[in-house]
């Protein structure tokens, strides 16, 4: 079982947040398909919002064909999305711990790394857009 | 982008309400409608007649004009009335020398419909003693006994006058989760009143927000903060934007403009840096505005 975590001043709307949050779960395999969601009333007792926000993003979840509603049962993951399988993430997340390491060590703050990440992302999509 | 499958029939809709008491005027031609199994907030600053609204829809006061409904009827202190609205007013109202089992047994008494069971395994599951005078007891845990009784007779519209105001941070998230569960369980609408707008944002998906006696938004919040941008550009004319949309708030500097607009059709300028409204931000910008016309107003009745 996964919990959400509601930020109200990300800007993101908080229904949206939950659909991210599952789709980030499916991706990096905290959920796999079989799993229940949380039900509608634990959401709401444990991050104090709207039922209707999380019915909403359970609702654009089930019509994005990731999960099923099941009535008086709970809603279950039907399908991962597309993409590498989990593995895959967990594997890229630890070489990438591993270079903020040496980016850190290297006395690069956050701010400076951010950028780094940022700039060689537009420059590699730029380049993969000049040659496609 | 939404497609609505149905329009959610309305529980709570007033026209034209108007309360005037002597020379104030507290409630100016509000027209407002609230859909059934909303949460619906009802925002502005103090004075704005957020508590005389709720009093008219809870059947304590008359209104001056204008016509209120909830549930369908008009607001009464009849028993039918008072069996499906519940109303939890600004100054908790327990008696501080009875115990919540007391309270929950004194409910049983004196309504039709009451649910003592519900109420006591509510209070036990939040840990608050049920033998101890409630004077005895924290702010918030009174707060959540006097929404337990408010509960207890399962009305199917709940309105609360500033239910959190006086509460700490932990005890205001654990009173909305409450709240929350409450309308999870089905067949509830709520309408309340705050000037915390980050707690409301959370809990509330529709919005009221009144300001200078009169409604200046109402709709669902997702909606409402979808209708509306913030641009920022260059210093300039404005009179283009205005014509297109409305203008709710303008602020300029030597180099800068920033509107707060309320969008009515294409933004095609791409001049304009165009960014989403926090609901804080949205709030404020209607707030200022009523004092604006407000100031205005008295301005031009002088002049007169």
């Amino acid at each position: 079982m996964i919990a959400f975590r509601i930020d109200t001043k990300s800007g993101v709307p908080p229904y949206m947040q939950i659909v991210q949050q599952v789709g980030h779960a499916l991706r990096v395999g905290l959920l796999d398909v079989g799993d229940q969601l949380p039900t509608v009333k634990e959401v709401v007792a444990s991050v104090a919002i709207n039922p209707n926000t999380v019915l909403k993003a359970y609702r654009e979840l089930e019509r994005a064909g990731f999960v099923e509603g099941r009535p008086g049962v709970g809603t279950f993951v039907t399908r991962r999305p597309p993409g590498p399988p989990a593995g895959a993430h967990i594997a890229l997340a630890r070489s990438l711990a591993r270079w903020v390491d040496k980016a850190r060590a290297a006395g690069l703050d956050d701010e400076s790394i951010e950028g780094l990440v940022r700039s060689t992302l537009y420059s590699d999509r730029d380049a993969g857009e000049g040659a496609a | 982008m939404t497609t609505r499958v149905a329009i959610a029939p309305v529980a709570i809709a007033t026209h034209d309400l108007t309360k005037q008491y002597r020379a104030k005027t507290a409630l100016s031609r509000c027209s407002i409608e609230v859909p059934e199994g909303s949460v619906s907030a009802l925002v502005g600053a103090n004075g704005t007649g957020k508590t005389t609204l709720l009093q008219i829809l809870a059947g304590l006061s008359q209104a001056t004009r204008g016509e209120a409904e909830v549930l369908g009827r008009a607001p009464t202190q009849d028993p039918a009335f008072l069996a499906e609205v519940g109303f939890l007013a600004q100054e908790i109202p327990l008696y501080r020398r009875m115990t919540a089992n007391d309270h929950i047994g004194m409910g049983a008494h004196l309504n039709r419909r009451w649910d003592s069971a519900a109420a006591r395994s509510r209070v036990e599951s939040l840990d608050i003693p049920l033998d101890q005078p409630v004077g005895t007891l924290s702010g918030g845990q009174r707060a959540q006994v006097a929404l337990t009784l408010a509960l207890a007779k399962r009305p199917r519209v709940l309105l609360l006058d500033e239910p959190v105001a006086a509460l700490d941070p932990l005890a205001r998230r654990q009173f909305i989760a409450a709240l929350g569960v409450a309308v999870a369980d089905g067949d509830l609408t709520v309408l309340l009143s705050s000037h915390l707008v980050n707690d409301l944002e959370r809990v509330c998906d529709h919005m009221v927000l009144l300001a200078d006696s009169r409604p200046q938004l109402c709709g669902e919040i997702d909606t409402l903060l979808a209708e509306h941008k913030v641009l920022i550009g260059p210093r300039r004319d404005t009179s283009v934007i205005e014509r297109a949309h409305t203008v709710v708030q303008a602020e300029t500097t030597a180099r800068q403009t920033t509107l707060l607009i309320r969008v009515r059709g294409p933004l095609i300028d791409p001049s304009w840096e165009v960014h989403d409204v926090a609901l804080e931000e949205l709030v404020l910008a209607y707030m200022g505005r009523a004092a604006e016309l407000s100031r205005a107003r008295q301005v031009m009745g002088a002049a007169g």
